[in-house]
């Protein structure tokens, strides 16, 4: 860690990361917007925001992101994907496009757009582990976790439907804490962030 | 409400249950989609086949009509709603966003778009209006809306009326990029001078600009629109994609660029790569590199006033 506030990088690559780095900034740590490998050194914790996965996949290997980032997650770097970027972290998907590739980190499967297209998009409470308080969950065109591995600890769910999972440093949820400004995930990630270094 | 299901959707019934208050339809709902397509590239498609190469390219979203502004200008008449069969080809063919256009005040088209369950609607000035006095009143659909703007006042007018998201107008078909900088700039301008207001200047500047007072109050306060703002109109080269960013756009919409040109695979994955890295001048360079030809295009200010696209509705 650099000096004693953690600097967490953010895919920057398409999507709504700018919401992650103001969550992020609003938990005391330095962001920084990662589009090329360079932008990947020296981070304590890393963020995949949603977006469009299909889009994110192909600018992965175009910017060069895709064997350096496969590389710090392997290692250990701390990281939470939201949406497309818990479909980018799952090791199963159903529903991708063709030559679709993740990487393969998360042992789950994510059915890509699980509750179809943006009129079946919705916002519902959402209950985390833990917490008494539920929190709102905002649903846009979200993937499904149709099957968690073993040792994947669930966070948060919707009655019996996981939506925010943990193994380890990896952590993912199939909505988006950051557009309804809850920072309690985040809060929960950077605990594994700040043991890290 | 409930949510409808949606294929293997037995859990729905348990979302229900447990919480009885699963939403669909809200603004942070209709206005997140827009969230998400931020820093990606929208494109017109008129068939199946060009929404899998636009999808392939890495566009975030497709917006599906018969025919490109650039076509619709040359064949003249009016331009309506496309084929519904041809948008569901279109929703069939690939698995990102589909989009769709209505004519402005033309609620029926909304509604029918509505029921294909296009993801996004679009009230477009490129079709012909349907009505000179009404725009359609989005908040009462399930699927958000994007509408035109070419300035601030009316960029508000059309969030007051339920747009989740807005796309500065620029002169569509003509790949010529001037109007699109305008407005943007227009728009941008009178937030960033709403910003530095004494909150009691506001209100007169709400009157002038014919605009709900609520909402000036907000671009007043947080310097920014309260939903997504992209470009459109004109952007016809990677170049000008990353333009629009740096000016301050969260994304952008090729119309007639991409699939009037000579190699439209190689100039929409170029487009999507500059609008990622607008600030890498190397970069956009590199995928500026053999394009072949760009569309034809033609001067905005070659064209009669009457047939300016940017004009309609207010």
């Amino acid at each position: 860690m650099a000096g004693n506030t953690p600097r967490v990088g953010v895919l920057a690559l398409q999507g709504a990361f700018r919401e992650h780095v103001q969550a992020l900034e609003r938990l005391g740590t330095t962001a920084i917007e990662v589009r090329t490998p360079a932008e990947l050194a020296g981070l304590d914790g890393l963020m995949l925001p949603g977006g469009e996965s299909t889009t994110m996949d192909l600018l992965l290997d175009s910017s060069g992101l895709r064997e350096p980032i496969t590389a710090v997650v392997a290692d250990g770097l701390p990281v939470f994907g939201t949406c497309a970027g818990l479909i980018l972290l799952a090791t199963d998907l159903e529903d991708g496009t063709e030559g679709q590739r993740t990487l393969r980190a998360l042992d789950v499967t994510a059915l890509r757009n699980g509750y179809g297209r943006q009129v079946a998009s919705f916002e519902a409470a959402v209950e985390l582990t833990g917490d008494d308080t539920p929190m709102v969950g905002i649903f846009i065109r979200a993937p499904r976790i149709t099957r968690v591995g073993e040792g994947v600890e669930v966070l948060a769910s919707i009655g019996d439907e996981p939506v925010a999972v943990r193994s380890g440093s990896i952590m993912a949820a199939t909505f988006h804490p950051e557009l309804a400004h809850d920072d309690r995930l985040h809060a929960r990630f950077l605990e594994r962030v700040t043991t890290h270094s | 409400m409930t949510l409808r299901a949606f294929g293997q959707n037995a859990c729905n019934d348990v979302f229900d249950e447990v919480n009885g208050m699963s939403e669909q339809g809200t603004m942070g709902v209709k206005s997140g989609l827009a969230e998400m397509l931020k820093g990606g590239v929208i494109m017109d498609v008129v068939n199946a086949e060009q929404a899998k190469i636009a999808e392939d390219a890495g566009a975030c979203a497709v917006m599906a009509l018969e025919r490109v502004p650039a076509d619709i200008r040359a064949d003249g008449g009016v331009a309506r709603m496309s084929d519904p069969e041809m948008i569901i080809g279109i929703q069939e063919a690939v698995s990102i966003p589909v989009m769709a256009k209505a004519r402005i005040g033309h609620f029926v088209e909304a509604q029918i778009l509505q029921s294909l369950e296009v993801d996004y609607i679009d009230e477009s000035e490129v079709l012909t209006p349907a009505d000179e006095a009404h725009h359609i009143d989005k908040s009462k659909f399930t699927i958000p809306f994007v509408c035109g703007a070419t300035n601030l006042g009316e960029a508000l007018r059309r969030i007051g009326e339920g747009a989740a998201m807005i796309r500065s107008k620029g002169e569509a078909g003509t790949g010529d990029v001037v109007e699109a900088v305008r407005h943007i700039r227009g728009i941008l301008g009178e937030i960033k001078r709403l910003h530095g207001m004494d909150p009691d200047e506001v209100y007169a500047r709400a009157k002038e600009l014919h605009a709900p007072l609520d909402l000036v109050q907000y671009c007043a306060r947080e310097g920014r629109l309260p939903v997504v703002l992209f470009t459109a109109g004109g952007v016809a080269t990677p170049a000008d994609c990353a333009l629009m960013m740096q000016l301050g756009a969260d994304g952008v919409f090729v119309g007639s660029g991409i699939f009037k040109s000579g190699d439209p695979a190689k100039r929409a994955r170029a487009c999507v790569e500059a609008t990622t890295h607008f600030r890498d001048p190397a970069k956009l360079a590199e995928v500026s590199k053999n394009l072949g030809e760009a569309m034809v295009g033609r001067s905005a200010k070659s064209i009669p006033e009457d047939e300016l696209f940017a004009g309609r509705g207010w």
